[in-house]
């Protein structure tokens, strides 16, 4: 049977060490993301949040606590186990697109296909059908530079679902965009979740707060506000 | 593994001058390596055929001079007709042939020309003949009897080779201010000196020449069911007695065929493993220069790996895709250096041939060859990326993301 909980953080501590100094990150975050959960992560620069996308991404592991991800405890677990599992159960979005500059558009969205082993008529035929929910499908054979920064970052969400994961984790996916490519992104996100996904939002602006079901603030490395908001249309 | 092998050909195209660049060492190395090999085997195969139609039952007995035969001028190290008398008692041996070889001035028309007259006894002219592949294609070959006649190499029957007027049957060459009338004229053997080469009575030059009974060179024809080394010791044994010479102390040389072609082997084969050596010295530097660049790359593209670990990526799979990057700089590196090389191995055969009228030195390609050099260049390219690679593939995810 499933758990309710797609992510769980249980006494989760990271630390840093700069020279003999030790900088406390992340203290002793304890938190829960249902399935489904339209998450945003709100802080001030330095409060955490980055170091906690990475922590629930698996991207580093942390210096104390238990992280679950859809019950499966993700710490101590090696590193091609950990990439099979971002590769698998989270898509990530970017502030900077961070497009492979050398593929064009739909090669771009099959690549996390290729690290999961999918055969490359699958491959293509799933990248094509996620081109068409990104609605660049005209956009095919383009290379990045050939992109607005909207169409990129449509593409990289694009990439985000290849594998189809429970998870998508955006980090500052706005910050580079105008406000009104920025709010066609937000309604990608929302869209998103109306099919089912899990959203974390890691955000600056609280602007886009409001768009999200839950928010989490975040200040000195520790949770400070964890509550549900009323989730605005995006218009 | 196809997919990895395709993100690294898209990243070597996109840095498309940088990876040139990189190239470029990779195929300068291996085109010289390529071009020395295939000349070399061809010199080799050429030398090989060269000793075969000598025929493995001929002794070479030589006077110990460092130049070529005819040069010595020390009495003591001069070879005789005696010395030839002796050696055909020699138990094993069938038949000899001196030969008298002596830089001439010749002249032709109003030309003169200091070089080799080559003195043989016309009784012998068959046996000569068979050992040198010298046909005759025009006019007739030298007999028994003959006097001031001469035949010629194939080269000086050619206009503006050795001659400005090419030398005809009846045409007449001066030895020494004497009149030789052409007789024959021999077909191409390949071997620029044979092509040269004017071949007279031996008797007669030893007269215009004033030479006694010198032998600059004697070839032996070992008797079948003989042991050719076993009778070249007997021919030292029995020189060493008529010469009255001690052991170690001999004043000539005897060599079969296949011990000469086994010196002249391990010679060529020494200079070959050298000049390969200098040749490949530019394939370490090639390497280094990929290493470089591969380098280079892992620093530029530290987030693009950060990406792909994230959406991802085993570290596998990165080593994967920076060892196949740093395998095809090598390949494609190899594959022009390789035909590069063929090249310039067909280019010194052309001039060698035009220029110098030899067919000895030629480029032999073979398929071991083409297999090795792109194998070796792809190997190559592949060690000199393991280290970047293997830096590219530790890279934490978050560290790599993170990098600006």
């Amino acid at each position: 049977m499933k758990n309710d909980y797609i992510i769980e953080l249980k006494n989760v501590c990271k630390y840093y060490k700069l020279g003999d100094t030790e900088i406390k990150a992340l203290c002793d975050v304890n938190l829960q993301i249902k399935r489904g959960d339209f998450l945003a992560i709100v802080g001030p620069s330095g409060s955490g949040k980055s170091t906690m996308m990475n922590l629930v991404g698996a991207l580093d592991i942390s210096s104390r606590g238990d992280i679950f991800l859809d019950g499966q405890n993700i710490e101590h677990l090696p590193e091609s186990d950990l990439a099979q599992i971002r590769g698998k159960k989270i898509g990530f979005v970017f502030q900077t697109f961070n497009l492979i500059p050398t593929l064009n558009a739909i090669e771009n969205i099959a690549l996390p296909m290729i690290f999961h082993g999918v055969g490359k008529k699958e491959r293509m035929e799933r990248a094509e059908k996620i081109l068409k929910e990104v609605s660049l499908t005209h956009r095919r054979e383009h290379l990045p530079k050939q992109l607005s920064g909207g169409e990129r970052q449509r593409i990289a969400i694009g990439r985000a679902l290849a594998n189809d994961p429970e998870v998508i984790l955006a980090d500052e996916p706005t910050g580079n965009l105008d406000s009104k490519t920025g709010m066609e992104i937000i309604k990608l996100f929302v869209d998103l979740n109306k099919k089912g996904k899990t959203i974390i939002l890691v955000t600056h602006n609280l602007d886009l707060i409001k768009y999200a079901q839950k928010v989490l603030k975040i200040a000195d490395g520790k949770i400070i506000e964890h509550r549900k908001i009323k989730q605005q249309k995006v218009k | 593994m196809k997919d990895h092998f395709f993100l690294a050909f898209s990243n070597l195209r996109r840095r498309g001058l940088r990876s040139w660049l990189t190239m470029i060492g990779i195929f300068i190395g291996i085109a010289a390596v390529v071009g020395l090999i295939s000349l070399g085997q061809g010199l080799q195969g050429a030398i090989n055929e060269q000793f075969e139609q000598l025929g493995k039952d001929k002794i070479i007995i030589q006077s110990k001079t460092i130049g070529p035969p005819g040069s010595a001028t020390s009495e003591k190290l001069i070879l005789t007709t005696k010395d030839l008398e002796a050696i055909k008692n020699v138990r094993g041996v069938e038949s000899v042939v001196g030969m008298l070889m002596k830089t001439s001035f010749l002249k032709f028309k109003d030309e003169s020309k200091i070089t080799f007259a080559i003195g043989i006894n016309p009784e012998d002219i068959s046996i000569f003949s068979e050992m040198q592949n010298f046909k005759v294609i025009d006019g007739r070959n030298l007999k028994k009897g003959d006097g001031f006649k001469a035949i010629v190499g194939y080269n000086n029957a050619v206009d503006e080779k050795i001659w400005k007027k090419a030398v005809e049957v009846g045409s007449t060459i001066e030895i020494e201010g004497v009149e030789f009338k052409v007789v024959g004229i021999l077909g191409k053997t390949g071997d620029p000196y044979n092509d040269a080469g004017i071949y007279v009575p031996k008797e007669t030059l030893r007269e215009v020449l004033n030479v006694n009974d010198e032998e600059s060179e004697i070839i032996a024809k070992t008797q079948s069911g003989f042991n050719p080394s076993d009778v070249a010791d007997a021919i030292i044994r029995k020189l060493r007695q008529e010469r009255d010479e001690k052991k170690d102390q001999e004043t000539f040389n005897v060599q079969t065929s296949e011990q000469l072609l086994t010196t002249f082997t391990n010679i060529f084969g020494i200079v070959q493993a050298v000049l390969v050596g200098i040749a490949a010295i530019s394939l370490v530097v090639g390497g280094i220069g990929i290493m470089n660049t591969m380098y280079t790359s892992v620093l530029e593209r530290t987030k693009e790996i950060g990406t792909m670990k994230a959406v991802g990526a085993k570290n596998s799979d990165i080593l994967q895709i920076f060892l196949f990057e740093s395998g095809l700089l090598g390949l494609v590196g190899g594959t022009i250096g390789v035909a590069l090389g063929i090249g310039l191995g067909k280019s010194v055969e052309f001039i060698a041939a035009t220029a110098l009228g030899t067919n000895l030195l030629r480029a032999s390609i073979s398929f071991p060859l083409i297999f090795g050099a792109l194998t070796f260049s792809f190997l190559i390219g592949t060690l000199s990326g393991v280290l970047p690679a293997m830096q590219a593939s530790k890279l934490k995810p978050v560290d790599a993301l993170r990098y600006e």
